[in-house]
């Protein structure tokens, strides 16, 4: 038996908008509307509006919140500032990542955990356990918020006529609440696409009459409805890792090329947190004997490498392997994120090749990301 | 979804004209260019390359995945779309029209392919 899968506020709107629907994480989302490539574009160029509903809300609050979070996650949680956000990782004690976060500091002892949706559970669970011994509650508001996201240059414009909000004054990675088109929402400046634009989380009962009120405020500026599947390609083309690709819990984050949200340096706890020696020694060993690197792989034709993927060098050995790749539609080739042994992973590298069904296909070693907006 | 009469259907979502002189043109259809998404890279068999009915003839590359193509028929292939391999996009605007991928003189077809109508079923 498999459970039906559960529908976001937006249901009736994405159907009657003739979205073409696909599971995710348990949940029935929206994978495009129209053309993923022309989604991809209008972010890019313009704004898109996408449903994120099924991303998992955690509350944590209490006088012992911070110290709770300093514990269980990695970064330094109880240095962020109220109404600032931060990207963050939750680890086992054997230092695998079992998720990737955005924390939001929305009062001195409130915080809000924003976790993958197929991960929601397993962070909801941990953080339960590990809050064992704090003075915080940890409460499971999955079902309280459904997430509205504009992202793309014109989303500023769009929002402004809908908000009071001093949205000037939100800095990227910040979250205030306020209103926009009449209803209460926490509205932050954060996204996956690597293009300014805001996160908006709101009531479920209110998520029709916002997305309503953000398509008609975006018609003249181009706006338009974007599915998970240009997501994926604008976050990778923004070289930002996903979850059961580039990062998994037989990755550390040393491993993963993100060592530096790991912060060693608390003063919470006695400095300690879930995974702490393991971590250290991951980054010891990463000193000493550079793991393989995640870095960007340009094609120099047109078949799409796949995550799986082997990368093999100018021997045709097997030197790595990819974890996510797709047509770039801002570069007009295929791309993909691959880890990649050490001395084959610096840009430029020559003879390098992606093994596409048994073809060995010429890929170019390049810095991540692909597409950095101009600001 | 639009599936036009005078041609035939296999249930891997090629279809294939009636016969001029023995030779077929081969597409996808409009069913399989939407289930795929936007279609970026489109490997077809060479002219001159035998093709066997409910075989892998090629490959056709998605944003999202990369899918196998059937011939639905039997025979030889004598001339291959090169519009579509510079411009895949055809297969999404076009598929029944500039989209079509390749042609075949029609040696040997199987028993099972689909009219329009009993496509749309199939389809449902």
């Amino acid at each position: 038996m498999t459970e039906a899968p559960r529908r976001t506020a937006l249901d009736a709107t994405h159907r009657a908008l003739g979205a073409t629907m696909t599971d995710f994480a348990g949940w029935d989302m929206p994978l495009r509307y129209g053309s993923e490539r022309d989604e991809h574009v209008a972010v890019r160029t313009r704004a898109g509006l996408f449903d994120l509903s099924h991303m998992g809300e955690i509350t944590v609050t209490g006088s012992g919140a911070a110290d709770l979070l300093d514990f269980a996650l990695v970064g330094n949680i109880g240095g962020v500032a109220v109404g600032r956000a931060r990207y963050t990782m939750i680890c086992d004690a054997e230092g695998g990542i079992l998720d990737d976060l955005i924390v939001y500091r929305l009062g001195e002892t409130e915080y809000m955990v924003v976790a993958n949706a197929s991960n929601a559970q397993v962070v909801l669970d941990a953080l339960t356990e590990r809050a064992d011994g704090f003075d915080a509650e940890v409460r499971d508001d999955r079902d309280a918020y459904a997430l509205l996201a504009v992202q793309g240059p014109e989303s500023p414009g769009i929002l402004k006529g809908l908000t009071d909000a001093d949205l000037d004054g939100l800095k990227y990675y910040a979250g205030l609440p306020g209103t926009v088109a009449g209803v209460p929402a926490l509205i932050a400046r954060t996204g996956y696409t690597g293009e300014d634009g805001f996160e908006l989380f709101v009531r479920p009962a209110d998520a029709v009459a916002l997305w309503e009120a953000l398509t008609e405020a975006g018609k003249d500026a181009g706006l338009v409805p974007c599915g998970l599947s240009c997501r994926d390609t604008l976050r990778l083309e923004a070289g930002m890792p996903l979850y059961g690709h580039e990062l998994t819990t037989d990755t550390t984050p040393f491993d993963a090329g993100l060592g530096r949200v790991v912060k060693f340096e608390k003063t919470t706890n006695g400095g300690d947190f879930v995974g702490r020696a393991a971590l250290e020694a991951a980054r010891d060993r990463a000193e000493a004997n550079p793991p393989r690197k995640l870095v960007g792989l340009i094609a120099e034709g047109r078949r799409v490498p796949r995550a799986g993927y082997p990368v093999v060098g100018p021997d045709g050995a097997v030197i790595g392997e990819v974890t996510s790749g797709a047509p770039s539609p801002t570069l007009g080739k295929p791309v993909a994120m691959a880890y990649v042994d050490a001395a084959h992973a610096a840009p430029g590298t020559a003879g390098v090749a992606v093994d596409i069904r048994g073809t060995h296909e010429p890929y170019e070693v390049v810095a991540l990301p692909f597409y950095k907006r101009e600001k | 979804m639009n599936n036009p009469q005078q041609l035939r259907y296999s249930k891997e979502h090629e279809w294939l004209s009636a016969a001029e002189e023995g030779v077929s043109t081969i597409g996808i259809t409009e069913h399989a260019a939407n289930a795929l998404g936007d279609v970026v890279f489109v490997q077809l068999p060479a002219v001159g390359d035998s093709v066997t009915a409910g075989e892998t003839c090629g490959e056709l590359e998605s944003t999202k995945s990369v899918s196998d193509l059937y011939s639905p028929v039997d025979g030889e292939v004598t001339e291959i779309n090169e519009d579509v391999v510079s411009d895949p996009s055809l297969v999404n605007t076009a598929p029944f029209e500039g989209g079509w991928l390749f042609k075949v003189k029609v040696s040997g077809e199987p028993d099972d392919l689909l009219s329009a109508d009993e496509y749309t079923a199939f389809t449902g």
